[in-house]
């Protein structure tokens, strides 16, 4: 069975056509506008970033030079052929990227205790005072956005060298990211709970423990892991500044061109971040599988 | 109103074993793992030297720092510093889109509609996981090697760095597009490159959009840091200034991190809502 299609009279379509056009021309004109914005942006960047392209082409060669003078040893054979001699510092490194390690947990674990504390007040639905809320919160918010290096190089001179400042300033820029995170999931969760121990006569810290948390602790416990993975990362680089870990050694390598130190120690780096990876994905899976089935 | 029947108690717990009486190996779990962590924290503090005066004293010297850093004030190198930061804004923008631009092919040959062998898609997927396990400091560093001191260097660490993270990112959302318009695509007539541009593409721009624009904001922080090991931008200028301990210049130019932070977050946020909707976002 044919369908008939009922073609409007010219005078209507000819209506419906410009009207369509225009909102057509409307989009591509705005799109135009939109990419020419950007390019005119990224060009002010250019000239700002001292993008220098000859330099760049000229130089180019040197980037995998570089990786190919990273994987010879000094005699200039491949580094796999002798593991022993590229690896030649491997206890040292392996204490420092325990010691790398160690201050991620210490830094995660101290940062998230202390975002539990604070999410409660930052959370629009449990804030006791606002005036707390909005004091906490522009607190977290510096917390947050100074980067845990800068943290680093502050405390390092307040502290003295060591890994002690990497862990202050890595628990400090976890507090500020994991108390945000920590507020959203308790702004999200059913208040029902929360108005029952009310109404036994609970008091404010009644409520958060035995309404709140409840609903909220297998979120917390998920973003802390995924920020311990972060953290890692952030502390593998903590001793180019001082505060202790692995990076001392790699900066040492890379500014002192001891090359195949530079990929026997990053080499270690990425494994220990792979293996980070993959065991909290599966303990978050171990944890959080099972209540999803 | 019916009673309820007393309940069987023993015909329950003989159905319900593990309601009852769990075995002793998984109530002790929880606590164990409690025990653990703890242990392993206090380890921790002992072995990263930690001690209470330390701590005491360390506060006591930051506390002076604070002090000393109000009020804020850049001094005469006000000019330098907002050409600094004008630099930083910049390795920032041009680090994404050229992370962006590397991520994009990358992301097509890791998704798994696109390319189902995992011959392909396997390696690719660990290269961009080893890329992303390399800090970004460490990526200047190297850049530094290769190009020299300054923002360029600073330019191409983002955007190697972010590259791995953008193709993973795009990736998922190249998997997560919705088949119907690509089988339309094809039923249509088009060959592979048209299921892309037509069926895929217009699905995946907005939300890559919206993906890079958030990296512009968190880009901003990362190339505050960069110069610290050299590769221009503020961070050069603040690395310098709590070296020589000039707590009011060291204020100010924390201030204007934030500042400027806050301006790119506003400003990247009303975009990215004018890009792909308010309800997509929240």
């Amino acid at each position: 069975m044919a369908l008939a299609i009922s073609l409007l009279p010219e005078s209507q379509l000819a209506a419906l056509n410009a009207a369509y056009r225009s909102a057509q021309a409307r989009r591509r004109r705005r799109a135009a506008l939109f990419v020419g914005v950007a390019v005119l942006a990224l060009l002010l960047a250019a000239v700002g970033a001292e993008v220098d392209l000859t330099t760049f082409v000229e130089k180019f060669g040197n980037f995998f030079s570089y990786f190919d003078r990273i994987f010879r040893l000094d005699s200039g054979a491949r580094v796999w052929t002798d593991p022993a001699e590229w690896f030649w510092g491997w206890r040292n490194w392996l204490k420092l990227l325990g010691e790398t390690l160690l201050i991620s947990y210490v830094g995660t674990l101290s940062g998230a205790m202390l975002a539990l504390l604070l999410n409660f007040v930052a959370a629009r639905n449990t804030a006791p005072r606002p005036w707390l809320m909005f004091v906490v919160r522009r607190f977290l918010e510096v917390c947050r956005t100074v980067p845990d290096i800068v943290f680093a190089l502050v405390f390092v001179i307040a502290f003295g060298l060591g890994p002690m400042a990497g862990v202050l300033a890595i628990a400090i820029h976890s507090t500020g990211a994991l108390a945000k995170q920590f507020a959203e999931i308790v702004e999200n969760i059913d208040m029902k709970p929360v108005e029952g121990v009310r109404s036994t006569g609970a008091g404010w810290i009644a409520c958060m423990r035995f309404a709140v948390l409840p609903q909220a602790i297998a979120g917390f416990a998920s973003y802390t892991l995924l920020r311990f993975e972060i953290n890692v990362r952030g502390a593998s680089v903590m001793g180019f500044v001082g505060a202790g870990g692995i990076g001392q050694e790699l900066v040492v390598a890379i500014r002192k061109f001891y090359y195949s130190d530079v990929s026997a120690i990053l080499l270690l780096i990425i494994v220990t971040v792979f293996v980070i990876d993959i065991s909290t994905g599966w303990i978050r899976s171990r944890l959080f599988g099972g209540e999803r089935t | 109103m019916t009673m309820q029947a007393e309940p069987d108690l023993a015909a329950l717990k003989l159905r319900h074993p593990a309601v009852f009486g769990p075995p002793t190996a998984s109530r002790l779990a929880k606590p164990g793992i409690g025990l653990a962590a703890l242990a392993l924290l206090i380890f921790g503090l002992i072995d990263l030297d930690f001690s209470p005066q330390r701590i005491w004293s360390g506060l006591g010297q930051l506390g002076w720092f604070t002090l000393l850093m109000i009020p804020p004030d850049p001094g005469s190198s006000l000019p330098t510093y907002l050409k600094a930061m004008g630099e930083t804004l910049s390795i920032a923008l041009l680090g994404t889109t050229l992370a962006a631009l590397l991520a994009l092919p990358f992301s097509f040959l890791a998704a798994r509609n696109i390319v189902p062998t995992q011959l392909i898609r396997f390696p690719v997927r660990r290269f961009l996981d080893t890329i992303r396990g390399i800090d970004v400091l460490i990526w200047a560093l190297v850049w530094i090697n290769v190009v020299g001191l300054g923002p360029f260097a600073g330019v191409l660490a983002i955007a190697v760095s972010d590259c791995g993270a953008f193709g993973k990112l795009f990736s998922e959302a190249i998997e997560t597009a919705d088949r119907k318009q690509v089988e339309g695509v094809r039923a249509a007539g088009g060959n592979k490159l048209h299921e892309i541009r037509f069926g895929l593409l217009p699905q995946v721009l907005p939300v890559i959009a919206g993906q890079v624009l958030y990296f512009i904001e968190s880009n901003t922080r990362s190339a505050t840091i960069i110069g610290i090991v050299g590769a221009g931008g503020i961070g050069l200028q603040l690395a310098e200034q709590i070296r020589v301990l000039e707590w009011q210049k060291v204020s100010f130019l924390i201030l204007m991190i934030l500042v400027a932070v806050a301006a790119i977050d506003f400003i990247s946020t009303r975009l990215r809502f004018a890009i792909i909707g308010k309800r997509a976002v929240t």
